[in-house]
């Protein structure tokens, strides 16, 4: 069933490629399509649809494509949902139908189309109710789908690229080249964006002359004057899927195997010249394997050189059929009759016709055909003159192809993108583009001008008017010449005569001009409850063949304009891109890179075992000796508690505010007082929302008169130095200072235990470690091993602790000389271990003790906020009645009665009540006290402070249990160890 | 009061043709739809199906004007009618019916909420979808395939089971999940991503449904009361006398009413600024997108919101994605690159095998973020006049609860018990609910 | 996307800035009545046309400015300083 020419088409006959379908090895030519080697291997049904199961073949030559969507591989998995139409053929391909059970040949499916009375629009609303819709839902899932998820490891590489330029040319059909040309020696940085592997758009699918040049030459003679143009680029197989705000648009870019780019374009000017899209014809059985676009059938013949059946018919309601008629024949197949809805053929093309003896049925449409797995044949019948809907039966023809033409739809896809609005064209019976916000122009098919001749023209103009537009000097080229100047619609698209259930608008997605019917008649006029009743246009071809035909049909049995009845919205993606190459490398090893210790490999070293804490990975603790999780970290803590921890504590964050009103400014930041603070000081402070919820804790120190140095948690450095300029910046651009985060310049060692002063003035240093000279909440700079470091005195463990920042470079120099010095005296600790530690301590972490409902008062800040005169933020938020009510959920400590229970976070204190149990608060944080030896949380409850002593009934997983409510500091209240 | 309409009427006002009455009244099922008269309709050409709502014209006055054809506003208009007896409602919409957010969402259905006020309204709302497919006589595709939200380090997962000891506490199904669960009921999903899964909770009575249906279905049980739905009607202004709501202005001329309430997500500020008050509202893009169609392979609706992604797989087989906002304020419909790329990156995050299919379409709609994203509910300054808005990223699983509880606040002029709390006022307080605060996950 | 040209900077992605919301807002004192400082804390202008908002370019110079947007075009019809006066641009409001 060869059905290659033996001459002709842009395919290379020297390099035969083999494929295999549906397990037969078959063999095309390089410059295949998927598509296209299937017709050569007289492939005719190679796809079911959607709802009926009904055999279908080729539609189109483009990305239009609404049939021959099927399952293929290359190397790289299965790949569902691949547009045959457009993917080049690659050797090796292995290509199936995702439908039919058990083959595409032979479906059980089909029982659905003989069915078919049944499943009409929007059927599913109307039933499946008893018992409820999830019990027949798998069985409608298992229906649907056009493929199967992917299989394997994905092996393309995904890239993202950025581009500037002046004017962007989106479509290298015509219109699009002439543009370009006019647009050498502008000086305009243009790129030229083409989605096909080759440029020249329809001129591919013609024989043709231009400028008396076969249309071929011509269309390489303009690719090396671009390409040789240096203000020129040129993206082929490279798909505009995008059109944004401000003129940004993105490509997909396939021109490289095993790499997908996905192109950022920011242009001053766009030019769209993207064509448009052939609409079929509306008759009975009018789905049929073998009937195509009319414009499709030429670009098989002369692009491929396959005969798309030996006889082919060519139906059609303007001019522009006749040229694949002519090429149809003058390739060797046998057109029986162009069937022209048209009452009167224009005289030149009548000669034509008659010159190759190709017979016209004026006046007629086609009206019913046969042949299940493949066109057979087709019935014909006569319009009468005054009425359309007369129809008169006239005959029928014999035949294995049909090529239908309903005229164009510019694709205005991108256009509308861009917020481009429509209007519909009475003369040519589609939409067309009126005007847009954006930079863009559109020419040449995209804006209805659909002969050939007409496209050269507007595109050679267009283009110089957009380098205009971007401020250059252009004028425009000479204009190539064609003899294809007509185009001639009218506009009987539709011929409902006959069972209208049996007549396709949407092929994929199998709604037929019955279900539109119903629809109106159930009242859906809108255009967009008929897409969505229908479903009309919501297939994987967004409805790039039905959408017109269906809203037509809309306005006519609605008795309103199609302007009227209007267009749904285009939406990106213009044609469908790959998730890869949208997230290009922001996922695996680029989603949320990793922040690192500067001692990183050192600890992983020295076995710590690593844990996501925001974007930093720190040690969460470390294996020593095959201790276990649990055990490792109680050893940590009692080290602490009882010699010296060494925690990392690098990712602290780290603020330096510098100038004259440093001070005033932080006064007005912290709810503490921060004026009263002497240098040489260290403050520990909460930070308040504007609505009073605390945000933020951790200390502040004075170094110099005019400089500080905030903390904040690690986890909130960046959000509380972007928080703090803007109060800066936006709200007191008088006070004067600079705020500058360095939280990456410092590493710091937090050393902490009882014996850590010992330990400390063992090192070499110019340091006074004394608890004279340095005592609790006090802070030095000096040199610490030759190192220039800052030496805080705060304890986020309750013990004596030390926090000694040296610059990031040197930090594992300093840890490693104070694990050497220390011996065993000292331990690595992981974060787990200090969270134990503060937890035992009764310190708050903010975010986890706390949530964004706590106020200040909330965690016994009253007194402080009582005492400060002064404004500062979220001040007047805690004022009001209901910041300040006593039955507010407040810090507490917990114990279990029972020493054995599992107290975790996430529990919740409960009361029963007559609708049964109520919340009465959380509990925040628990754990195992290594140091007590006793289970100990945090916790915030209703009217908490006033409840210490009382038993309560803890809620977690279905259990409950009692707890009792203590104060939250468990270790050391005097503060006796920590202050030293 | 003139213009009562009643069932004789209401029938009437359908299509021409249609002999047999099927619509019934009162607590009762709207009959008509079933497997039987499908059956009898196929036989003779789907010929002799009724209208599915009215399209009628636009009376002088009414009893009761509702301002948007969304979810909300006609499902208000239908439990006014059902469950009220107020016979004489309007609803006006701008644009199509069921046009705005209700078409637009990612279409979950949930009540996994922590504050008790959250969950008992909410919990109502699943309820009443529970049952809204056999009530409505229209199938709205309840899907409960359940909600797994997933924990990525061991401080979300507490936060979880803090979450879901409050869900249980308020008597609503909750279930934390270990990661092999988790792999069990997702298998494609890869748990050693950068930030690893270390468990999550899954309500299995959330899911899915079908927005078109859940909107027409309401359309079509209000319209057979005897309400008139009104679209291509854009209200323009307030009409008020001694601060008290009149009438509206709109581009079909000035209708006369006795109470007003408007449900127009992404407008809620627009139309509060016409009346005369402010609402804390900021109106937000949130895109949705959907892949092309593939067979079954995600039977969960997996949310993570350490990597503000969530995912479903469509009953047509699209896998239908949504994340985070476009956070600038917009009333574009549109939604822009930086959020399409941090979505699809999330979701390749913890679905790799995803990568080769494609994204066939993005959209976007305008969300009405309130500071707490609690919605506002209730009374507003002007009397007799309501509002329902303020609904964020989360109004249409609540559109029968809102339904229900607004038309009782309009039809007694107090709010319903379960919607006391989501007032104006509390602003003025500070007593606010804020759900994503305590929970540590937005909804 | 958006392309914002930031007035130390120039023109860049929308990728580079943090919004900031609304601009121009005073900000009241202690002593301001319930009523006040809940419309100053809650109540934002959110208009359907230009909206005058704050931007900080953060990955570029960290400066916060001003932009006149259209929240319905996104267009951008003025950039300028904080601190500095709304520009006047007419009647902008879409509905």
């Amino acid at each position: 069933m060869n059905k290659r020419l033996s001459t002709g088409g842009r395919i290379d006959r020297n390099k035969p490629l083999s494929f295999r379908f549906n397990g037969n090895q078959l063999q095309g030519l390089q410059g295949d399509t998927i598509a296209s080697a299937l017709l050569a291997n007289g492939i005719r049904t190679l796809n079911r649809s959607f709802k009926y199961h009904r055999p279908r073949g080729v539609m189109s030559a483009g990305v239009e494509e609404t049939n021959a969507l099927l399952t293929a591989s290359d190397g790289n998995g299965n790949i569902p949902v691949v547009r045959t139409t457009v993917r080049e053929l690659s050797d090796g391909h292995e290509i199936r139908s995702p439908t039919g059970f058990p083959s595409v040949n032979f479906d059980l499916g089909r029982v659905l189309d003989f069915t078919h009375k049944i499943w009409t629009a929007g059927f599913y609303n109307k039933v499946f109710k008893w018992p409820n819709w999830h019990w027949y839902e798998g069985t409608v899932r298992r229906l649907a789908g056009l493929g199967k998820v992917p299989d394997g490891k994905d092996r393309n590489k995904y890239f993202h690229h950025n581009l500037h330029c002046d004017v962007l040319i989106v479509g290298a059909g015509p219109a699009g080249l002439a543009a370009a040309l006019s647009l050498i020696n502008s000086g305009a940085r243009v790129l030229l964006a083409e989605q096909d592997c080759e440029l020249g758009g329809s001129l591919l699918a013609h024989s043709t002359q231009i400028d008396s040049l076969d249309s071929d030459l011509w269309i390489n003679q303009t690719r090396s004057t671009l390409e040789d143009a240096a203000n020129v680029s040129i993206m082929t197989s490279s798909t505009v899927s995008g059109y944004y705000d401000h003129n940004v648009l993105t490509i997909a870019d396939r021109s490289t195997a095993g790499v997908k780019r996905f192109w950022k374009i920011r242009a001053k000017e766009v030019l769209l010249t993207t064509g448009a899209v052939e609409q079929p014809l509306v008759f009975e059985n009018n789905d049929r394997p073998g009937i195509m676009l009319a414009a499709a059938a030429m670009e098989y013949v002369n692009r491929y050189a396959v005969m798309p059946a030996e006889a082919m018919v060519v139906a059609t309601n303007n001019d522009s059929a006749y040229q694949a008629a002519f090429a149809l024949h003058d390739n060797g197949v046998r057109v029986p009759a162009v069937v022209d809805a048209r009452a009167i053929v224009a005289d030149e093309i009548a000669r034509e016709a008659n010159r190759r003896s190709i017979p016209i049925m004026a006046g007629s449409v086609v009206l019913d055909t046969v042949g299940t797995m493949g066109l057979k044949g087709i019935s014909i019948g006569k319009l009468a003159p005054d009425a359309e809907s007369t129809i008169n039966p006239i005959g029928t023809i014999a035949c294995q192809g049909l090529a239908i033409s309903g005229g164009f739809s510019p694709d205005v896809a991108l256009y509308s993108q861009a917020g481009g609005k429509l209007r519909y064209d009475d003369d040519l019976a589609c939409f067309v583009p009126q005007e847009c916000r954006q930079h863009v122009t559109i020419a040449g098919a995209a804006d209805g001008k659909f002969s050939l001749a007409e496209a050269l023209k507007q595109g050679t103009r267009a283009g110089s008017e957009a380098a205009n537009s971007a401020g250059f000097a252009c004028s425009p080229a000479d204009v190539a010449t064609s003899t294809i100047n007509t185009y001639r619609l009218e506009a009987i698209r539709i011929t409902p005569v006959g069972d209208t259930s049996r007549q396709w608008v949407d092929f994929m997605h199998d709604v037929t001009v019955a279900d539109i019917e119903l629809a109106v008649r159930e009242n859906i006029v809108s255009v967009e409850h008929l897409k969505r009743y229908t479903t009309t246009g919501m297939s994987a071809d967004q409805g790039k063949t039905s959408n017109l035909n269906a809203l037509t049909l809309l306005a006519k049995l609605t008795n309103r304009a199609i302007e009227e009845v209007g267009t749904t919205t285009f939406r990106p993606q213009f044609m469908p891109v790959s998730l890869g190459a949208i997230a290009g490398q922001r996922h695996g090893g680029f989603y949320a890179p990793a922040r690192l210790l500067p001692a990183h490999d050192w600890h992983l070293d020295h076995g710590a075992v690593f844990e996501n804490y925001g974007t930093w990975k720190r040690p969460e603790y470390y294996t020593t000796n095959g201790h276990d999780r649990d055990a490792a970290i109680a050893g940590e803590v009692l080290a602490t508690r009882q010699s010296v921890g060494l925690l990392d504590g690098s990712p602290i964050g780290k603020v330096e505010i510098k100038g004259p009103d440093a001070g005033e400014f932080l006064n007005r930041i912290y709810v503490n007082n921060v004026l009263t603070l002497k240098p040489g000081r260290v403050r520990y402070g909460i930070m308040l929302s504007e609505n009073g919820i605390v945000i933020d804790d951790g200390v502040f120190s004075r170094l110099g008169d005019d400089h500080y140095l905030v903390n904040p948690t690690s986890a909130h450095a960046d959000l509380i130095t972007n928080w703090l300029e803007k109060w800066h910046q936006c709200e007191w651009p008088d006070l004067d200072l600079i705020i500058s985060p360095v939280t990456g310049q410092w590493a710091v060692a937090t050393v902490a235990g009882p014996r850590s002063r010992e330990l400390l003035q063992e090192i070499e240093s110019d340091i006074d470690f004394s608890a004279e000279a340095l005592p609790h909440m006090s802070m030095v700079a000096g040199s610490f091993l030759d190192v220039p470091a800052r030496v805080q005195r705060v304890s986020y463990s309750g013990e004596m602790s030390f926090e000694i920042g040296v610059p990031a470079t040197q930090g594992q120099r300093v840890i490693e000389a104070l694990m050497s010095s220390g011996g065993d005296r000292i331990k690595l600790i992981g974060i787990e271990a200090l969270g134990t530690l503060r937890t035992e301590k009764g310190y708050l972490h903010i975010g986890g003790d706390t949530d964004g409902m706590t106020n200040a008062l909330d965690i016994g800040f009253g007194a402080i906020v009582t005492k400060k005169q002064t404004d500062f933020i979220g001040k007047r938020s805690l004022l009001r009645a209901e910041d300040q009510r006593g039955d507010r959920r407040q810090l507490v400590g917990i114990e279990p009665l029972d020493d054995n229970e599992d107290l975790k976070p996430g529990a919740h204190f409960v009361t029963p009540s007559d609708q049964g149990s109520r919340s009465q608060g959380i509990v925040t944080s628990a754990c195992f006290s290594p140091t007590l030896q006793r289970t100990i949380g945090l916790g915030l409850l209703e009217s908490g402070f006033e409840r210490k002593g009382e038993t309560l009934t803890v809620f977690d997983d279905g259990r409950n249990f009692d707890v009792r409510i203590t104060d939250p500091v468990f270790y050391d209240p005097s503060g006796e160890k920590m202050n030293a | 009061m003139k213009h009562r309409i009643g069932l004789a009427e209401a029938v009437r006002l359908r299509s021409p043709g249609d002999d047999n009455i099927v619509f019934r009244y009162g607590t009762v099922l709207l009959k008509g739809y079933s497997f039987l008269s499908l059956a009898r309709q196929a036989l003779t050409g789907h010929k002799g199906w009724p209208v599915i709502w009215r399209s009628p014209e636009v009376k002088k006055s009414y009893d009761v004007i509702i301002i948007g054809a969304g979810g909300h506003g006609l499902a208000t208009a239908y439990y006014l009618a059902k469950n009220h007896a107020v016979k004489n409602i309007a609803v006006l919409e701008k644009g199509w019916l069921g046009g705005g957010n209700t078409g637009r969402n990612t279409q979950v259905t949930r009540s996994n909420y922590y504050w008790p006020q959250s969950a008992a309204f909410f919990d109502h709302s699943l309820k009443l979808y529970e049952g809204l497919g056999r009530s409505l006589n229209f199938n709205v595709m309840l899907s409960q395939r359940g909600i797994l939200n997933l924990a990525h380090n061991a401080y979300e997962l507490e936060g979880m089971r803090r979450w879901a000891n409050a869900i249980k506490i308020n008597a609503i199904d909750a279930e934390v999940l270990t990661p092999i669960d988790i792999k069990k009921l997702v298998p494609l999903i890869d748990l050693d991503c950068r930030f690893p899964v270390h468990g999550g909770f899954i309500q299995r009575r959330g899911g899915i449904s079908r927005h078109d249906a859940v909107a027409w279905g309401y359309a079509r049980a209000a319209s057979a009361l005897g309400v008139d739905i009104i679209q291509q009607c854009e209200v323009t202004g307030f009409n008020t006398a001694s601060g008290r709501v009149t009438g509206v202005n709109t581009t079909r001329g000035t209708i006369g009413a006795d109470k007003i309430s408007f449900a127009v997500a992404g407008h809620t500020s627009h139309l509060a600024k016409m009346a005369g008050f402010r609402v804390p509202v900021t109106s937000m893009q949130l895109q949705a997108m959907v892949s092309e169609p593939i067979k079954p392979c995600l039977d969960t609706v997996v949310v993570s919101t350490a990597i503000h992604m969530y995912v479903s797989q469509s009953d047509r087989g699209e896998l239908v994605i949504g994340g985070g906002a476009d956070v600038y304020n917009s009333y574009a419909q549109r939604g822009g690159i930086p959020v399409l790329q941090e979505n699809v990156a999330a979701l390749l995050e913890l679905f790799p095998v995803f990568s080769r299919l494609r994204l066939m379409r993005q959209w976007a709609g305008i969300t009405d973020i309130t500071p707490d994203t609690t919605p506002l509910m209730g009374l507003t300054p002007v009397q007799n006049l309501y509002i329902s808005g303020g609904w964020g990223t989360g109004g249409y699983k609540a559109i029968p609860a809102g339904g229900d509880t607004m038309a009782y606040t309009i039809a007694n002029d107090k709010p319903h018990p379960l919607i006391e709390d989501f007032g104006l006022e509390r602003f003025k307080s500070g007593a606010l609910i804020d759900e994503g605060a305590a929970s540590g996950v937005a909804h | 996307m958006l392309r914002i040209s930031c007035p130390w900077c120039g023109t860049r992605d929308e990728l580079e800035f943090t919004f900031g919301g609304e601009s121009h807002v005073t900000r009241p004192t202690p002593d301001a009545s319930d009523d006040v400082w809940s419309d100053y804390l809650f109540n934002k202008e959110n208009p359907k046309g230009v909206h005058y908002e704050s931007w900080m370019h953060r990955y570029g110079c960290g400066r916060w400015f001003n932009v006149a947007r259209d929240t319905v075009t996104h267009e951008i019809y003025a950039v300028y300083p904080m601190g500095e006066a709304k520009p006047d641009l007419g009647e902008t409001d879409r509905e």
